[in-house]
């Protein structure tokens, strides 16, 4: 598990803040409400612009082709964020997402990036043997099935279309969404069945 | 590799030898106060126009590699915005004291 911040680092944090509001940069108010505002980003955003995708066609064709309008189209603001391209799982090809450099990640429709998308072993390991870590996760992908890993980087982030489980015609949207977790959007699973 | 492949930066691991045996930790603890207040004040000042994504990566990506693997994820984030407010001239180099 990540470890604790230091005593250094949290000291290192009060002074800033103090040093910051003493010049009239920054309040703790805005700081709060800025913290509580990304609390508010989920999964559950990107899981359902999942199912409206699985239901809808020309919403499909708008998440596939710009997934940043698509965002915005649920009523997500992206202001100020990066590009966001959207990739179809199919039968025979699998998307697996990482940031190798870092930790991007489309947080508008995510939210958080867990930590072990930050770890180093993920960062490091994701592109080089992708299948073992999915392996690891409990995803054994068959050889016709093709991996395809895509970093994503500070100026453009990625999301996984999954592809829809079996035996759910008829669902609505939000029985859908319930089947797509925040692994499944990042690639290290697939849509719970149904 | 050949003589003049540049060695990657530390931040450029994608792919590296050193953490191949190393599984991946399924790590789902949300970030504590202290990192979300860090997250919180990076983008503030993003806001504000103080700072750009690209500035807090160079800080990052300039951290000394020990240091680069001791730290914690917010804690290189702190790191970086500290010296980007310092080197701004928004705030004293004492704030690291």
């Amino acid at each position: 598990m990540a470890a604790p911040p230091r005593p250094d680092s949290l000291a290192l944090l009060d002074r800033l803040m103090a040093a910051l509001e003493a010049k009239g940069i920054v309040t703790e108010a805005e700081i709060a409400e800025r913290q509580a505002n990304t609390d508010k980003a989920s999964p559950e955003t990107g899981a359902r612009m999942v199912a409206k995708a699985w239901t809808d066609p020309a919403y499909r064709q708008l998440l596939l082709t710009d997934g940043k309008a698509a965002a915005e189209a649920m009523g997500v603001s992206m202001a100020g964020a990066p590009p966001l391209g959207v990739l179809e799982n199919t039968p025979t090809r699998h998307h697996l997402v990482v940031c190798t450099l870092c930790s991007c990640y489309p947080r508008a429709v995510l939210g958080y990036p867990p930590n072990w998308y930050k770890s180093f072993a993920y960062r490091s390991r994701a592109v080089r043997e992708p299948r073992a870590v999915l392996a690891e996760w409990g995803l054994n992908l068959p050889d016709s099935v093709e991996v395809r890993v895509v970093d994503s980087t500070a100026d453009y982030r990625w999301m996984v279309l999954p592809m829809r489980p079996a035996g759910t015609e008829g669902w609505d949207e939000a029985r859908l969404a319930s089947l797509v977790t925040r692994d499944a959007l990042v690639g290290v699973a697939v849509a719970k069945p149904a | 590799m050949s003589d003049d492949t540049p060695i990657p930066a530390t931040h450029d691991i994608g792919g590296l030898a050193r953490f191949h045996c190393t599984p991946v930790e399924h790590d789902e603890v949300p970030p504590d106060g202290f990192g979300r207040k860090v997250d919180a004040l990076r983008q503030v000042l993003a806001q504000k126009g103080l700072m750009t994504v690209d500035e807090l990566r160079r800080g990052i990506e300039s951290i000394p590699e020990p240091e680069y693997f001791a730290l914690g994820y917010y804690e290189r984030w702190l790191r970086s915005i500290t010296a980007l407010m310092i080197e701004k001239g928004h705030v004293q180099k004492d704030v690291m004291e």
